[in-house]
């Protein structure tokens, strides 16, 4: 028994000794690489460390070449826009269905319910006509329109969240006058914080990450958002490693920050994203 | 002043006012475009012209018929296979997580930190490391030893690229499901494994008669999101290979957003896309099924 329980916890910690070596390998290489010049590229093996991670220049030309500064202003408005409508429209949705009983609300919920099979990809080919119709191509907004408008997991977070209020709370506060309005804005929209910051930070990471919506709604160059802006400095530089390397490292740092200071809500915010 | 209104007359604008916007973009950007697809399947609509031509069934034959089509799934089997090999892993890594370790916290921590990550800059990162020449792969297997293996053209040969950008799905994706069977393996009552040890149960038994029924549910998810990850890539390949070469690493959505995009042959991108749909829609209600009938 004890013999075994030994060797089982050797091969525990050889498997994720394995498992971070994979993990890590791949963004070493990217790290290193990053910093050299372009002779020390070429007359170095791929896994040696750089002269000085003092040198820059290839951090700043990436920067000013795929012109970062537009990408990063264009995914943060997104986002930023994103995630105030959908909040917004959310949590107002979710107090009216939470909250009262009305004719129909069974299948209304449920029409929200079953929309979640469609799967979302396959729908671009008629929401881009929409999205033209409406002129929003070559248009920050297309894509907000997207997000806001296709995705109902903030619906589904909002929506179990508020079950566990209590509906007391409501209550006591009707019993004082105040106006419906009024405990949805000043009551049960602060009580459903936890979820409003789940909802911040899954949309924040998937928006972030995307490619497809905006290489389809936004060609045009001044609407560059970091997925396609790193696309088209592939496109220039191919073969570059080292300048593709430091591109790459300044799209992936700002997620990989947000995850070090944020990953207790981000594992939970996954968890109950996933099992909807 | 809202507040001087009756109560009903309240609860009847909040209704009205708070549901009408949300059930409009679901209808406008869900419902619409699923039924508008099935109409336009029926057409041969190049995604300009007024007039919408009623042709019938002959897109959905051209899906069927023409290998260069539903050929491409073929691709995306690679997505699959590699995909069961991933939850097995993450299977795995969350039963050692979840046991008496040091560091797991950290390991936790390393192993979902792929998920994070923007999908180009991985898609770029592995481009990198799967390089021929420059390579760090490559580099890694001349360094181990292996010769022959280190010439190897990881995204351009056309018999295992699929499985070569697969395997960044592997990467990425892994403590994605794992974190997701940690969560079930955390809220199985440790009483039970407590009793089991009591009756003399080891550590495997354990895991076959109290671990996997308890986590079956969670199990079923995580195959469903394999499955549909699989028949939905799209950004890796697109990425990186272009569905190159000669075409061997194109997905069934590449194809659509070519056919519409680029062909302007809506009807048959419809089509497609219906045909897609259909197949997410049987895999869903597959696991619907299974689901209720284990619950009874």
């Amino acid at each position: 028994m004890k013999r075994s329980s030994k060797a089982w916890d050797t091969i525990k910690y050889a498997t994720l000794a394995l498992a971070a070596f994979a993990i890590l390998f791949p963004p070493y290489i990217i790290v290193v690489n990053a910093f050299k010049t372009k002779d020390e590229f070429h007359s170095k093996s791929p896994i040696a460390l750089p002269d000085s991670f003092l040198y820059l220049k290839n951090f700043a030309q990436a920067f000013k070449q795929a012109d970062m500064t537009s990408a990063f202003g264009n995914t943060l408005l997104i986002i930023a826009v994103t995630l105030v409508l959908n909040i917004l429209i959310g949590s107002a949705f979710c107090y009216a269905v939470g909250r009262f009983d009305f004719k129909f609300k069974g299948p209304l919920v449920g029409l929200f319910l079953f929309a979640t099979i469609i799967p979302s990809i396959t729908t671009q080919v008629v929401n881009y006509k929409t999205v033209q119709m409406l002129d929003l191509t070559n248009n920050l907004m297309g894509p907000v329109l997207i997000y806001v408008g296709a995705d109902i997991l903030q619906i589904y977070i909002f929506l179990q969240f508020i079950r566990s209020i209590p509906y007391e709370l409501d209550e006591s506060a009707m019993l004082e006058g105040a106006s419906l309005i009024r405990i949805f804005r000043s009551i049960i929209f602060p009580l459903l914080a936890p979820a409003t910051a789940t909802i911040i930070i899954l949309k924040t990471i998937s928006i972030y990450n995307d490619m497809f919506i905006p290489f389809l709604y936004l060609p045009r160059a001044e609407h560059v958002v970091v997925s396609t802006s790193l696309m088209r400095f592939f496109g220039v530089n191919s073969g570059d490693w080292q300048m593709i390397s430091s591109a790459i490292l300044i799209i992936m740092i700002p997620t990989a920050v947000l995850y070090m200071f944020l990953q207790k809500y981000i594992f939970a915010g996954v968890t109950s994203g996933a099992v909807k | 002043m809202f507040s001087r209104l009756p109560f009903n007359t309240q609860k009847k604008f909040v209704i009205f006012g708070f549901v009408s916007l949300p059930l409009l973009l679901l209808l406008t950007f869900s419902y619409y475009p699923a039924l508008e697809l099935i109409r336009l399947s029926f057409t041969s609509w190049d995604g300009l012209s007024p007039n919408k031509e009623w042709i019938g069934w002959s897109n959905y034959k051209e899906v069927f018929a023409n290998p260069a089509i539903f050929g491409v799934f073929k691709h995306n089997f690679a997505y699959f296979v590699v995909g069961i090999v991933q939850n097995i892993a993450a299977i795995y890594f969350a039963v050692v997580l979840n046991s008496k370790l040091k560091g797991k916290n950290f390991f936790r921590l390393l192993l979902f930190l792929p998920y994070i990550l923007n999908g180009v800059a991985v898609a770029y990162l592995f481009g990198y490391v799967f390089d021929t020449t420059n390579g760090s792969l490559n580099y890694l297997l001349g360094q181990l030893g292996f010769d022959a293996l280190s010439q190897t053209s990881w995204l351009g040969n056309e018999s295992f690229v699929n499985y070569t950008l697969a395997s960044i799905g592997f990467w990425r994706f892994m403590g994605f499901n794992m974190v997701i069977y940690l969560a079930a393996l955390q809220s199985i009552p440790s009483d039970i494994y407590e009793a089991a040890s009591i009756d003399g149960a080891n550590g495997w038994e354990k895991f076959i008669h109290i671990t996997l029924p308890n986590i079956y549910k969670i199990i079923e998810l995580n195959l469903f999101l394999t499955v549909t990850g699989a028949l939905e890539v799209f950004d890796l390949p697109f990425v990186l290979t272009k569905g190159g070469p000669a075409g061997a690493s194109e997905t069934f959505v590449m194809k659509i957003i070519e056919t519409a995009f680029q062909f302007n042959n809506y009807g048959l991108a419809s089509a497609m896309s219906v045909v897609l749909l259909l197949f997410v829609v049987i895999v869903l209600s597959i696991q619907r099924f299974l689901l209720n009938k284990k619950g009874d």
